[in-house]
């Protein structure tokens, strides 16, 4: 069994998910986990997909599945790395002007923290900046004191963050 | 629960009140990063004539607007706790209370929270997913009287509220998104489509 991570990055038109899956079930590879998203008309989408075709031959049926449009990889995934430490779930949201360093300057307290950024999006429109991320923090991490660090990082940065806890209704 | 039961509530606003709302400016909406719909508004005086004017100006600003169901004094960039909210008509409304305006609101009881997809004014390019309560119990001053008044309310009614009260501490939906996937362009090509709480 071959587990394959696979990106693809095009100029968004109709039909290249179709393509790429297209190519992906004529090797019998099944598709599992995905995620595909369109950013100022640029198609990005990171999938995982398992079965029995070398990953010889499926860089060469995706190599001419792109044709010239797509910019296709294609990686081994290895074994699951299990976090070991026990973790809460934290969204951290931050608007603003748009400026130079905002990313950098707010993943960089996070991480320093021992928080995991799990999903990231970020938006600009207009000259509105806005940030959402989603953060395992380890189950002892300081929060307050991270939260604290956030809004001094935010506050010279001129804009606003928040940092709460994210909640998972269990039905 | 049939719908035909919705919109039968009384009107919170007194005749007379409404009386001395009318003729309000249309004033320019505020957007984002402005400094005023990030600062917690102070607490007004209702019977000021100037927080009266401002409580008139927001209604006629929100009717001037389309699709808008409410309007919060920042968003006109004036710092301080009064809004509007009217959400007669709207397709997603339960129990409604017609035109509500209220200074120095709080909420008092919430409960059942449900997500939702909210827009604003001052957030012209974007949507996002927000949780709020569909139960909710607000209470706040009327204009002009002053009088302390409290109302209880569900769904797209206790929503709007809720948004408001946010505006009036300096809290804008994109601090209560649900999730890294909860925010949203505005889908330019349908520039009516999404609700907009504002
Ligand atoms: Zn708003």
């Amino acid at each position: 069994m071959t587990t394959l991570a696979i990106t693809v990055i095009s100029a968004d038109r109709p039909g290249i998910i179709a393509r790429v899956a297209g190519a992906l079930s004529g090797l019998r590879m099944n598709l599992t986990d995905s995620s595909m998203t369109v950013l100022s008309g640029q198609l990005a989408m990171t999938l995982i997909c398992a079965g029995e075709t070398p990953i010889g031959a499926v860089r060469d049926a995706l190599g001419e599945a792109a044709g010239d449009d797509l910019i296709i990889h294609v990686l081994p995934v290895g074994a699951q790395v299990v976090p070991t430490v026990p973790s809460a779930s934290y969204l951290l949201t931050v608007h603003g002007a748009d400026r130079l360093g905002i990313v950098s300057g707010l993943t960089t307290v996070v991480s320093e923290a021992g928080g995991n950024i799990t999903d990231l999006t970020t938006r600009l429109a207009g000259g509105l900046y806005v940030l959402a991320a989603e953060i395992d923090l380890p189950a002892d991490a300081d929060v307050t004191a991270l939260r604290d660090h956030l809004t001094v990082t935010a506050a010279a940065l001129g804009v606003e963050a928040e940092l709460q806890p994210l909640e998972r209704d269990e039905l | 629960m049939g719908s035909s039961d919705a919109r039968s509530d009384a009107l919170l606003m007194p005749t007379s009140v409404l009386a001395q709302l009318g003729g309000g400016r249309v004033r320019e909406v505020v957007t984002a990063p402005a400094a005023v719909l990030s600062e917690p508004g102070p607490e007004l005086d209702p019977t000021d004539p100037d927080v009266v004017r401002l409580c008139a100006d927001l209604i006629a600003t929100m009717r001037v607007s389309p699709g808008c169901v409410g309007l919060a004094a920042p968003q006109i960039g004036v710092g301080g706790q009064a809004f509007c909210v009217d959400v007669s008509n709207h397709a997603k409304t339960r129990t409604c209370h017609g035109l509500i305006v209220l200074v120095n609101a709080v909420v008092t009881a919430a409960s059942r929270n449900v997500k939702g997809r909210e827009g604003c004014m001052s957030v012209p390019d974007l949507t996002g997913d927000v949780k709020r309560a569909a139960r909710l119990t607000v209470s706040g001053r009327l204009p002009v009287t002053g009088e302390e008044v409290s109302i209880s309310t569900d769904e797209f009614e206790a929503r709007a509220l809720q948004h408001e009260i946010d505006h009036c501490g300096g809290h804008l939906f994109i601090d209560k998104v649900a999730g890294a996937h909860a925010l949203h362009p505005r889908k330019v090509y349908l520039p009516a489509a999404d609700s907009r709480v504002e």
